[in-house]
């Protein structure tokens, strides 16, 4: 295997608004540090899930990866260009190659545009395909994630639709152009329980055909397990925790990561055993706790924890955590 | 055990411009004293619509067409609004998926919690000191009365949600999805809260669309599929003996972080309601009737009915008949 996608020391800062007299009397300009100095690598044909709660910064890392928002600070290497100063014209060239599944697929559609040629859109834009051809191949899309007769559900309009068949419209749009990479931003939350798991299939059948990597973003664990090769686990704006999927599952080595886990609900393990009790909510990412920004709410943290900032080190193949007191079992 | 509310006959149908959409079709279950039971199904599938029937607040253009909702030797459905006011909120009360739906955003939460002390007969003084100790309860500091709800995060509201639905100690809380916007960690608190509820006394009826939720706390599990009631039963029953093959598919189209197996989809969509299929719901979707070519002019032709195929198990299948 050969890497793809590789992410170095990025931070993307967004300043805080302030009031006209805040600006005035030169009060200092603050920041929510959204991503706060994070590095990781993907190799092809991988799916490496990227998880935490909302607020965490996984939303944006998956933005500003395909240059949707640009960074603060960092590189970006795709296939090993460092698309993080590319111009316009080139960042067009590689953004075939990069696509995005948006978390929501009533927002990400517009509603005036026939679903059909929304899908062929891509290929327009790119001047890949004229006219007759882009709705040829819309057409073969269409067949291709489920939504058939294809002939007419090209002339259907968002809202004739059902949100699993939505998500199926959104996941088409990004495939015409078959691209290397993908960034799935919780592609399955929006959608019914029962439905995931045709849309998880999907994305799968996509992977294997093209040979997909893909950044999946998710909040939900389960999802990630099913999908995963590697898990990655973020907590206000820093990856906590990355390794292989069962590794991290079955030997969590953050005390978050371990809390995430015992919080999911199961059907397999209905007895609940409370290994970890967190206390409190989520700090602000404008003021960050100092040290290790879980400290507040972990059970063993000390004053070491308090002071320093503990790196990833590798404690198993492949495995790396940033913890000073790292979970044994 | 001592019944807390029964529910007979349940039918509500939404007349909307579009058509008569059958949205909760001859529904009946109880729910015992310190039960909880939860509601599970996909979208539309009338889970939340038979939460809102038990307080009579089926918003319009429903409407309760058929049945009763027995609590207390009394018919809610029969009482004039007056009555039906003193007993929303005070023996049976609601907590929503957002929150926001019983706050109101311009005034303190403090002020809002003795409003409803106050409203059903307490002193004003009383009734903040007893704000206070609600706020407590549900693991929020007592300063957080002088603040907005826009101040507070999704599970601090919902924790103010639930302490107001606390104030009376009632005999039912209705939840609809009350964590479905909430984080897992918060959501795991939350749920955590609901049980000491019932720890107290309180019956719980949940409503979710995520069977894993259902899963640990619950006593019981009702199982809906457009519009019907198709499985009923205590939890070991529903999640490892389940019989109706909706509730079989439901089960394994769920991922789970602790198995092994893979995940399937239920094949086709759920039925447009306003012409749902004749028979048994689900049969244009279930696998069984599918292969077993003896079902055809049963499943597809016969209505099913709730029956009890051992102790506190009901199914609405017809592989399930009597014979």
């Amino acid at each position: 295997m050969s890497e793809l996608l590789r992410v170095e020391h990025l931070k993307k800062y967004f300043p805080v608004k302030r009031s006209i007299l805040e600006v005035l009397t030169k009060k200092e300009e603050k920041f929510v540090r959204a991503v706060d100095d994070i590095s990781f690598s993907i190799e092809r044909g991988e799916t490496l899930a990227l998880i935490g709660e909302s607020g965490c910064g996984k939303t944006t890392t998956g933005r500003v990866i395909l240059r949707l928002i640009e960074p603060t600070e960092g590189k970006i290497i795709f296939d090993g260009i460092d698309i993080t100063k590319l111009g316009k014209e080139q960042l067009r060239e590689i953004r075939k190659r990069m696509q995005m599944v948006f978390q929501d697929p009533y927002a990400s559609l517009s509603p005036r545009m026939k679903i059909g040629d929304a899908i062929a859109h891509p290929l327009l834009i790119h001047g890949l395909a004229d006219k007759e051809e882009a709705k040829e191949l819309a057409l073969q899309m269409l067949k291709r994630v489920g939504l058939t007769p294809e002939d007419e559900f090209y002339n259907r309009y968002p809202h004739h639709l059902s949100g699993g068949q939505r998500q199926r419209v959104v996941i088409a749009r990004a495939m015409i152009l078959k691209p290397d990479f993908v960034v799935a931003d919780e592609a399955v939350s929006m959608i019914d329980v029962s439905m995931r798991a045709s849309i998880l299939e999907l994305l799968e059948s996509f992977r294997e055909e093209y040979n997909l990597t893909m950044l999946f973003i998710t909040h939900d664990i389960a999802v990630a397990k099913l999908i995963a090769d590697r898990i990655a686990v973020m907590y206000l704006g820093k990856i906590v925790e990355i390794g292989p999927t069962d590794e991290v599952l079955n030997n969590p080595a953050h005390p978050y990561t371990l809390a995430l886990i015992q919080a999911v609900p199961s059907i397999v393990k209905r007895e609940k055993k409370k290994m970890i009790e967190i206390t409190g909510e989520v700090p602000n990412a404008v003021n960050p706790p100092s040290g290790c920004r879980f400290h507040p709410r972990c059970p063993f943290a000390d004053e070491l924890c308090k002071t320093k900032e503990p790196e990833l080190i590798e404690i198993g193949k492949n495995h790396f955590v940033a913890c000073h007191h790292p979970v044994k079992d | 055990m001592k019944t807390i509310i029964d529910v007979k006959n349940l039918s509500i149908y939404y007349y909307t411009l579009a058509g008569i959409v059958r949205a909760v079709e001859n529904v009946s279950f109880s729910i015992g004293e310190k039960e909880w039971v939860s509601f599970v199904g996909e979208s539309g599938s009338g889970k939340s619509t038979v939460a809102y029937a038990i307080l009579n607040l089926v918003p319009s253009p429903g409407k309760i067409v058929n049945g009763k909702v027995v609590f207390n030797g009394k018919n809610l459905l029969e009482l004039d609004e007056e009555e039906m006011r003193q007993i929303r909120g005070k023996e049976i009360s609601m907590v929503f998926q957002d929150p926001m739906t019983s706050l109101d955003p311009l005034r303190k939460v403090g002020d809002q919690i003795a409003e409803v002390l106050i409203e059903h007969g307490a002193e004003k003084e009383e009734a903040f000191e007893r704000a206070k100790e609600l706020l407590r309860m549900v693991n929020l500091p007592e300063d957080r009365i002088n603040y907005y709800p826009h101040q507070l995060s999704g599970g601090q509201r919902q924790r103010v949600a639930i302490a107001m639905a606390m104030a009376f100690h009632p005999k039912l809380l209705i939840a609809d999805e009350p964590t479905t916007a909430l984080d897992v960690i918060v959501q795991d608190s939350i749920m955590d809260l609901i049980a000491t509820l019932k720890s107290k006394g309180t019956s719980i009826f949940f409503v979710t669309h995520d069977i894993s939720l259902a899963a640990e706390r619950s006593d019981k599990i009702a199982v809906m599929y457009a519009g019907k009631l198709v499985e009923f039963g205590k939890v070991e029953q529903i999640l490892d003996n389940p019989l109706h093959p909706y509730t079989k598919a439901l089960l394994e189209s769920v991922p789970d972080v602790w198995s092994e197996r893979k995940v399937s989809a239920i094949p086709g969509y759920p039925p447009d309601l306003r012409n749902p299929p004749k028979g048994c719901r689900f049969h244009p979707r279930c696998t069984i009737f599918k292969i077993k070519k003896e079902l055809h002019g049963i499943c597809n032709e016969l209505e099913t009915e709730l029956i009890e195929v051992e102790k506190d198990h009901f199914v609405a299948c017809h592989l399930y008949r009597r014979r």
